[in-house]
């Protein structure tokens, strides 16, 4: 199954470059995905532009409303991703309890929906 | 018999067809067919093992029709694990990554063998609100991809913690329940009782589990003496249970790691040694607590050590154990109980009945509330006789 490991982070507390911690973090990263490699474990991913980068887009009345920033505003916010091909929940959880990320904020487990299996079913 | 052999049946089916709906679908098929044949051709010598056999049958129907609407969506059976597959469908039903109100029901309904409407009516909630949260959780499992397997042994233990947390809360529920009727509670202690020693079968070296379900066995056994909310010092000890509190003393030696349900088990058993209240070991249920409190600082774990005190060196040093608590325990009923009790021992009856009235307000179970009310009338019947002196007589009369 695939899943979506979305990181969510507290930019409070996240070490950003230059701050201390940030060194660590980086290499954790590295580590991880060094890890994933490793183990064979199919992924892709990638960090995210803060929200302050961010366009939202809406269609209403067939018209394109564009609003400057983020859909929802929080404390946490959506940094970056993992997608990875997991035999089940579990590992997926084990590799969630693993990115650095999860530290300074929390990572959501999403499976990713099998659009086979929903037709059929 | 249909409920016992209910679990082991889905547990085969859910193996095959890895979908919880399809799985009880198949099996509800395998009893309208007993319906329908058993009247006829007469029951059959092993009926467990005849719907087992028809429920099969229809997964593997099921499956060859989705075969060939997905084929490339099919996963090949694993190889047959051999420890029974009621102890898989237990920790798949117990997932952390399932809300614990959705573990308890889950589990009630695949294992325990009740129904929708009687777990409803157990945890006081409504019959659409409770399907909905079964079938919410059925869906989770498939859609999130929860195994379905007992844990590799790196997260066994974490995950039988899990396990046991769900038993015990839902035995808890039965002994301890706000409300509902006596006959759902019972039922969730009996569900509670038979699925620990089932746990226990199939693991028996795992300490804990020997543990909860001594803890089980000696609660269970003293319930025919606390109908009317009797405590433990005013229970009649002659209505215990002997053959469950001789199971109770078998399973604690099975449980020697000393973990927490373990230390539980063995508090309890400790107060069930003893013949006449007064006999109570208290000092070796201190030295229990002790231990039990050495795995996690707890305030209620806390307040029962105080009662040991209290019992052990006298309701002075009960109070002061107590002390210290308040803030953790305000809205706790047993808590202004315990300081009430201590009171009266002490003689301090207006502190007393403050206490017990502050009880009183914060008590929701019908049965402890009776209790507490006895007390109350108790301490104002005392203090409204005239106080001990060499003139009684003259002491009655200038009451009205």
């Amino acid at each position: 199954m695939q899943y979506m490991l979305i990181i969510h982070n507290d930019p409070e507390i996240h070490p950003r470059p230059g701050m201390k911690g940030f060194e660590e973090l980086l290499a954790g990263y590295m580590a991880f995905n060094k890890d994933l490699e490793a183990r064979g474990i199919k992924f892709s991913g990638d960090p995210l532009e803060p929200p302050t980068s961010a366009t939202t887009v809406r269609i209403r009345n067939g018209k394109q409303v564009l609003t400057d920033g983020p859909f929802a505003e929080t404390k946490e916010w959506m940094s970056g991703y993992y997608l990875v091909e997991c035999q089940d929940l579990d590992q997926a959880l084990e590799l969630a309890a693993r990115i650095p990320g999860a530290q300074f904020g929390s990572v959501e487990v999403r499976p990713v929906m099998s659009m086979m299996a929903k037709s059929a079913g | 018999m249909i409920r016992q052999e209910r679990g082991r049946i889905l547990a085969g089916l859910l193996r095959i067809l890895r979908d919880f709906q399809l799985a009880e679908d198949c099996f509800a098929e395998a009893l309208e067919a007993a319906a329908r044949e058993w009247p006829a051709k007469g029951m059959p010598r092993v009926p467990g093992a005849w719907l087992n056999k028809v429920a099969r049958r229809k997964a593997f129907d099921c499956l060859r029709r989705k075969k060939v609407r997905q084929r490339r969506q099919l996963v090949a059976p694993p190889v047959c694990d051999p420890l029974d597959e009621r102890l898989t469908l237990m920790f798949t039903c117990c997932h952390p990554a399932l809300s614990m109100e959705a573990r308890v029901a889950l589990t009630l309904r695949t294992l325990g063998g009740l129904t929708t409407p009687e777990i409803a009516r157990a945890f006081l909630v409504g019959e659409s609100t409770m399907a909905q949260r079964i079938v919410r959780a059925q869906r989770k499992i498939q859609d999130a991809g929860i195994p379905y397997r007992v844990p590799p042994p790196e997260q066994l233990e974490e995950r039988l913690e899990g396990v046991l947390a769900v038993l015990y809360l839902i035995f808890n529920e039965g002994y301890w329940a706000s409300s509902g009727s006596e006959m759902v509670r019972l039922n969730l202690c009996h569900n509670a009782l038979d699925l620990a020693e089932l746990l226990h079968e199939l693991m028996p070296r795992a300490s804990e589990v020997a543990g909860l379900y001594a803890l089980m066995l000696f609660q269970h056994a003293r319930s025919p003496a606390r109908a009317d909310g009797q405590t433990l010092e005013e229970q009649d000890r002659s209505l215990w249970d002997t053959a469950l509190l001789e199971r109770g003393v078998a399973a604690l030696a099975a449980a020697r790691e000393g973990g927490p349900y373990s230390l539980q088990a063995a508090i309890a058993g400790v107060h069930c040694a003893a013949r006449r209240s007064e006999e109570t070991n208290w000092t070796a249920i201190r030295r229990l607590y002790d231990m039990l409190l050495a795995f996690g600082a707890n305030p209620v774990v806390e307040l029962n050590r105080a009662v040991a005190v209290g019992m052990e060196k006298g309701p002075a040093a009960g109070l002061d154990a107590v002390q210290g608590l308040e803030s953790a325990l305000q809205d706790y009923a047993l808590l202004w109980a315990t300081r009430a009790d201590f009171h009266r021992r002490s003689g301090q009856l207006t502190e007393a009945f403050q206490a017990y009235e502050r009880a009183l307000a914060l008590e929701e179970n019908e049965v402890a509330r009776r209790f507490l009310l006895r007390r109350l009338a108790e301490i104002a019947h005392e203090q409204s006789l005239p106080p001990a002196g060499p003139t009684p007589g003259a002491a009655r009369s200038a009451q009205p």
